[in-house]
């Protein structure tokens, strides 16, 4: 009936020194649909496949603003999503409220990467089924951190969560560099040809199945900051466009070259 | 019916006995601090070209009586900011660990300490404001020089209630009866701060002081002066006024024991 005796709970190690619910926490954020998050030396852009439970119904939200100067992306469990992101929310206005300023990114990852710890460690509690990109800007710059339901946290150049992520994580370490002195926009196109590299032979990016977020430095400097932004529908038309076109140009070099 | 009037209204003790007592309150209302104990005077600052200069006297009375004579009333806030404190010392030592204690959980992030002079005033207005909403106000009026996110001077005052406003030139306690007329008259509101130089906003605060010394009879004249640029924070402590001239008080008639 069970797998093993030691995956009842979160607070039991296996004698291989594993907790198996935290285990299978993670493998609800593998069952999630594909997020992908980059950033280069001015913005953080995450981009999200958006799933619809079935043909007539809406689609799973898969980006949410946080703040002016932040936003997650989410793999995994929505409603767990749900109260993290009310919490992050809470934190930021918190940190309006009493010092004036946005919060830094890698506090509020950190918060929430401790909220996540203490379910681990807690009987009778359990582990959030969500994996989160947090993408944002702050005094040190544009940050993309990758959270996971054992509470750990990393800050990431470019990273993707969820279903079939990994030719998304292939296409991001093959154009590291590309990424890394990418403009804006063509950060997006990047972020937008790592989700196309996941989808199954019979799909495609749509208006309805995108979901794009951006935030970074604004031009003028001196740490003004382009507010997080979220294309949704008609808005994603142009940046789609741009990445067939981008890829069509690559294909006529392809044909020079041979 | 007697001309007694606290005798109105109640029970007569011909007719029931003497009252009970024992069932009314001895003690008032909960009260907590009421007035400060052992304080400090007036607190100077002024925005110049590039900076801001910032000056408190090291005495902290009690009462009338000059009690202690080397009291560092500005703090130094993680190379960003000098907080100066009027009021309660005992009150602004608190304030100083609370100070202490965010900038150590700041410094955990990887990127440091990022809080500004402006996020501490904020910080700080809010706590005065909760204490004083709690009728237990924390009974100081501080100013804090630095600069806001914009790399631009900042400064601005908190005082016990919460109240927060902001000028190129700032003065607590006395100062701000004395010490403001001054340096409303040196640095008037057309002056460009562009036009103010370190030096002249030394001096100015160095004249008010000693004008301070002069007349406030809870001040002191070792003082304390703090210079925040964007180098960093120059902290000056037991500083003397120097170049004393009393002749002008043979003049004054009118106050204390005269003959004639």
């Amino acid at each position: 009936m069970f797998r093993n005796n030691y995956d009842n709970d979160a607070v039991t190690f296996s004698p291989q020194g594993r907790i198996f619910q935290v285990e299978y926490a993670q493998e609800a954020v593998k069952q999630g649909s594909v997020v992908v998050g980059l950033v280069n030396k001015t913005h953080a852009v995450l981009v999200g496949l958006k799933r619809n439970a079935e043909e007539l119904s809406s689609y799973q939200k898969k980006i949410i603003e946080i703040d002016s100067h932040m936003g997650i992306a989410i793999a995994g469990l929505a409603s767990d999503a749900r109260v993290l992101s009310n919490y992050m929310k809470q934190q930021s206005l918190g940190s309006r409220m009493t010092y004036g300023r946005p919060i830094p990114v890698d506090r509020i990852v950190t918060q929430i990467a401790d909220r996540a710890q203490t379910n681990t460690q807690h009987y009778g509690k359990r582990p959030y089924g969500v994996g989160l990109l947090v993408a944002g800007v702050d005094e040190a710059g544009p940050h993309l951190f990758e959270f996971q339901p054992s509470g750990m946290i990393h800050e990431m150049l470019a990273c993707a969560i969820g279903a079939r992520s990994q030719m998304a994580r292939t296409y991001l370490e093959r154009n590291l560099e590309k990424i890394t002195n990418s403009t804006r926009d063509e950060l997006i196109s990047h972020g937008l040809r790592a989700l196309k590299e996941t989808l199954s032979q019979d799909k495609e990016l749509t208006v309805d199945n995108t979901s794009v977020g951006v935030v970074g430095l604004a031009d003028g400097g001196k740490g003004k900051i382009e507010s997080f932004k979220h294309y949704e529908g008609q808005d994603l038309v142009p940046l789609l466009e741009a990445v067939e076109s981008g890829e069509a140009k690559e294909e006529e070099t392809m044909e020079v070259d041979s | 019916m007697n001309h007694y009037p606290e005798i109105w209204g109640r029970p007569r003790d011909d007719i029931y006995g003497p009252y009970n007592s024992s069932y009314l309150q001895t003690t008032g209302p909960k009260t907590y601090t009421q007035s400060p104990a052992v304080t400090g005077t007036s607190v100077i600052a002024v925005k110049f070209n590039g900076g801001v200069a910032i000056v408190a006297d090291n005495l902290a009375s009690y009462g009338s009586l000059a009690r202690f004579t080397d009291v560092k009333r500005l703090r130094v806030f993680s190379d960003s900011a000098v907080i100066g404190f009027s009021g309660d010392v005992s009150d602004m030592q608190y304030i100083h660990r609370l100070l202490g204690s965010i900038d150590i959980r700041e410094n955990y992030s990887t990127h440091g300490n990022m809080l500004n002079a402006k996020n501490l005033h904020t910080y700080l207005s809010k706590v005065l404001y909760k204490r004083r909403s709690e009728f237990n106000p924390l009974w100081n009026h501080l100013l804090v020089a630095g600069f806001d996110e914009d790399k631009n001077p900042f400064l601005s005052s908190a005082d016990l209630l919460g109240t927060t406003y902001s000028a190129p030139h700032l003065a607590t306690g006395f100062g701000a009866h004395l010490a403001i007329p001054i340096l409303r008259r040196l640095f008037p509101e057309e002056k460009p701060l562009e036009e103010i130089t370190k030096e002249h906003a030394e001096a100015a605060l160095r004249e008010c002081l000693k004008v301070l010394w002069y007349r406030d009879a809870r001040s002191l004249d070792k003082y304390s002066m703090a210079v925040i640029t964007a180098e960093g924070i120059e902290l000056k402590e037991d500083q003397v006024i120097g170049a004393q001239s009393w002749a002008f008080a043979e003049s004054i008639k009118g106050y204390g024991a005269q003959i004639n």
